[in-house]
């Protein structure tokens, strides 16, 4: 497998001399003759496929593969229309090109996320394959003048049966890229699959098995050199003055850069780079810098809290139905800053060569880093080539609403005009710069009537907008919905429900990371529900079940999750069960928590039981291992990690102090796949939300304690 | 210039005596596959081995080193890296990989002196490499598939 290093003209050149193969589109234009230095004809470069003489098969994957599968998802769906043998597949990235490669679920935007890669190629990569196969076969009925319709494809071979003839892929690529490109393209029944639905290798596992695999981190380029950057301590500071003179003078530091950013230097190596860096003199202008505490900023939002905020939904007439109630429950629920602390930590490849800048990193956000380099270094898109690369994982980290790090690369690259430049984020970099999960805070207040039925529940969130951030804001007093996801479409019947939504405005990038609002609306309102079932005297399984109506895929995930996990079974004293189900990215995941309570408030999480429908299963095993890491990437989340500020200052910035789930604190996890025909959806991020509550239910069902400010490191028992 | 052999190979070294072997291996010998996760010896991402020893690189100076045998990612080649190897592609371990050579190399020293590890003896061992993927289940798994492929 490789990724694509080439800029957009020579991966052209690079596809048709080294393959002499075809080139194909499925936007089914017209066929356009093209053809490289060599004379080679192909097809336009609107293009998902490629077909080398060799007999690779290559597929241009739009989207980036950081753990996720999709350079093997995306692939499998050309292979299954195509009828080549998987072995020949390999998977590459596609350049920065919305026109060709954009996000079908975003308009016209490129890029990655919301667990919507596969959900929105679904069928435009399926019909790549079959208009692929199309070719390959008017190709050999010409060639062998026989009828098209009794030839067949598969393993990688086209065959007349009849006339007993054969012939590889690549021994047609020339011929076939000749052919007209059909307008229509049937695909296949999906009962007819023979890769979908199975558990194909992932493509990019050997590489990664073996330390071959590259990674911005590992790229090297001729003549690179290798920057560090000294940021401000605070939010909102800036540089006053630098005295850079003991450094420059330092063996194999190359240049400083001053940058609206902070003070770059730039060296032979990371060694070289990080002493020179940490010895920079720099001297900051704080006088707009952000000197707030996260418990200053707890204290408004609580305050906040009390009035009325952006209506995100409202039925009925909530305010009244709580004043009526006979008994209301109200509770807080608090939600740190979180780090994505991807273990790639953030980096960028950039050579500026005066009108034009090529970057070679982990491209998430195409369109946005397209728009924010454009803005920055003054040329236009066509001049930037973007080359995507592995990336050490993102978790939406690196789609990036401001572009931060990618912007202060091609700023340093700009001041050395020719030279390849490294920009590294040390991991203390990386977590100080925010682009955190907003820190969040929920009031609900809910009215049980007599017979233990939900009369009215009333949600106030505070949080900053994501959207705020992003080049394009929209409007200030517009509900941002990645701050209420989740809890605007609370699903539960109940006859009087209000959301709202405080945004306030703070000086700390906030941005998306793994599963977005649902990190904590999932957490509010299955907790809160479970503290009305106990009010009520209900069980949390039952009391569910009698509020969802007209909602059959959210009651499957529930109903197979409890049977799967033996809900209603008796457990040991000390051992506790929860249970929580949640819709988002189109996927419904319900999940079972198992914990057995500790010494000292601390808990241990033995069991977790999954039900998830993604609507059709592409690859089982992807999905199990999505389901299973965000299992992990949540209860990480739940148990130990707050990123927290005293007097505007990063309190934790590496491991040591921002403390990620081991090996040894991992559960048992089942995994238990819903049948379905419905289109594929997302499976990256909708195995995290449900897990948090679900644990927090299980605490309380062990030892009745209600923990509501997470992290949750200890429960206090009642 | 510091003597220093890896992967079999011996080099004179140039960089600095308190460049961190992660460093020397990257920046001088090219050796990417090892990783920088942290810098201070809290993630397990640049494991290597070091006269057989599971090492964190990030912290290692140079000086440190000298005459020492130093094996990597892309050096590991004994029937136990071999078995790990096929044990971590088997069950697909691996998500966006970047912590999986410290994984590997951490897994190769474990069963070189404990061929049949316990669920507890995997968790005593590994219980510093940090995956951000928490691909643990797996790990766990391949772990044991591993000392089954040597056995």
């Amino acid at each position: 497998m490789s990724i694509t290093r080439l800029t957009r003209r020579e991966f052209l050149r690079h596809g048709l001399t080294a393959s002499g193969g075809l080139l194909l589109g499925v936007r089914l234009r017209p066929a356009r003759a093209a053809s490289d230095a060599a004379g080679i004809p192909s097809f336009a470069p609107d293009a998902f496929v490629r077909i080398g003489t060799d007999d690779l098969i290559t597929v241009i994957v739009k989207h980036i593969e950081f753990g996720q599968g999709t350079f093997t998802g995306l692939p499998t769906l050309v292979a299954e229309e195509l009828g080549c043998a998987w072995s020949q597949v390999r998977a590459e990235g596609a350049p920065a090109d919305p026109s060709r490669y954009a996000n079908l679920n975003w308009g016209g935007s490129q890029g990655t996320g919301g667990s919507s890669s596969m959900n929105n190629a679904y069928i435009q990569m399926r019909r790549a394959g079959a208009t692929a196969r199309a070719l390959l076969i008017a190709a050999a009925a010409r060639a062998w003048q026989v009828k098209p319709g009794d030839i067949t494809l598969s393993e990688g071979l086209v065959r007349h049966a009849a006339s007993a003839r054969s012939a590889r892929f690549g021994e047609l690529a020339a011929l076939a890229s000749q052919e007209p490109v059909p307008k229509n393209v049937t695909l296949k029944d999906p009962a007819e699959f023979v890769f979908i639905g199975h558990d194909l290798p992932r493509l990019d596992i050997a590489a990664k098995a073996d330390g071959s695999a590259v990674y911005t981190q590992d790229l090297r380029l001729p003549g690179m050199l290798t920057a560090l950057v000294a940021h401000p301590p605070r939010f909102g500071a800036r540089v006053a003055s630098v005295d850079d003179g003991p450094v420059r003078a330092l063996e194999g530091v190359e240049a400083v850069v001053e940058l609206p950013s902070g003070v770059a230097v730039v060296a032979r190596d990371f060694w070289t780079a990080k002493k020179a860096r940490d010895a920079l003199l720099v001297k900051w202008d704080e006088s707009d810098a952000f000197r707030q505490g996260t418990e200053d900023i707890l204290a408004d939002f609580r305050a906040r809290a009390a009035r009325p905020g952006l209506v995100a939904r409202r039925d009925g007439d909530a305010s009244t139905a709580l004043a009526d109630a006979a008994q209301v429950l109200e509770a807080d629920y608090e939600f740190p800053f979180l780090a994505h602390a991807t273990m790639e930590p953030m980096n960028c490849v950039a050579r500026h060569d005066g009108d034009a800048c090529e970057l070679w990193y982990g491209v998430q956000g195409q369109s946005l880093d397209l728009g924010n380099l454009s803005r920055a270094l003054g040329l236009p898109a066509e001049k930037l080539t973007l080359n995507m690369l592995y990336a050490g994982g993102s978790f939406g980290r690196r789609s990036n609403a401001s572009s931060d790090y990618v912007v202060e690369a091609a700023r340093i690259a700009a001041a050395l005009p020719g030279t390849p430049v490294k920009l590294v984020w040390t991991r203390e970099d990386d977590m100080r710069a925010g682009a955190w999960r907003p820190l969040t805070l929920h009031r609900l207040r809910a009215a049980l009537d007599a017979d233990g039925g939900i009369n009215a529940w009333q949600h106030r969130i505070v949080g900053q907008s994501i959207l705020a951030g992003l080049p394009k804001p929209p409007p200030a007093d517009k509900v941002d919905h990645t701050c209420v996801e989740g809890a605007s479409t609370l699903p539960y019947a109940i006859p009087n429900l209000s959301v709202e939504s405080h945004q306030p405005s703070l000086p700390i990038p906030v941005l998306w990371w793994r599963s977005v609002g649902h990190t904590h609306t999932a957490f509010a309102t299955e907790c809160f529900l479970d503290e009305l079932a106990h009010a009520a005297g209900r069980d949390p399984l039952e009391l569910r079940r009698a509020l969802l109506v007209d909602d059959p895929r959210r009651l499957g995930v529930l109903e197979l999750a409890a049977e799967k996990a033996g809900w209603g079974k008796p457990l040991a004293a000390g051992r506790g069960r929860g249970i929580a189900v949640h819709h988002a990215f189109k996927t419904w995941v319900a999940e079972v928590a198992e914990v057995t309570m500790l010494e000292d408030g601390d808990y241990r999480v033995d069991r977790v039981v999954v039900a998830v429908d993604c609507g059709l299963v592409v690859n089982p095993g992807i999905v199990r291992a999505q389901m299973e890491g965000g299992v992990g990437y949540a209860l990480s989340a739940l148990r130990g990690e707050a990123v927290t500020l005293v007097d505007g200052r990063v309190q934790e910035d590496n491991f040591d102090t921002y403390p990620l789930l081991r090996l040894s604190q991992m559960p048992r996890i089942e995994v238990h796949l819903v049948a379905s025909r419905e289109p594929p959806t997302g499976v990256g991020e909708p195995g995290v939300p449900p897990l948090a509550p679900a644990v927090a239910n299980a605490i309380f069902d062990a030892c009745g304690a209600r923990e509501r400010r997470l992290p949750l490191r200890r429960a206090a028992r009642a | 210039m510091t003597k220093l052999t890896v992967n079999g190979q011996e080099h004179d070294v140039a960089s600095a005596a308190d460049t961190p072997l992660l460093w020397v291996l990257r920046d001088e010998l090219g050796l990417t596959g090892t990783k920088y996760g942290c810098g201070k010896a809290v993630c397990g991402a640049c494991t290597v081995l070091v006269d057989g020893a599971p090492t964190r690189a990030c912290v290692i100076p140079l000086s440190a080193l000298d005459a020492r045998t130093v094996t990597t990612i892309e050096g590991v080649d004994s029937a136990v890296a071999r078995a790990v190897r096929q044990a971590w592609i088997e069950l697909e371990v691996a998500q966006c990989g970047y912590c999986q050579s410290g994984q590997i190399v951490g897994a190769i020293a474990l069963l070189h002196d404990n061929p049949t590890p316990s669920d507890e003896d995997i968790d005593n061992a590994l219980d510093g490499n940090l995956c951000r993927c928490a691909t643990y289940v797996r790990i766990r798994r391949a772990v044991h598939r591993a000392a089954e492929l040597i056995a």
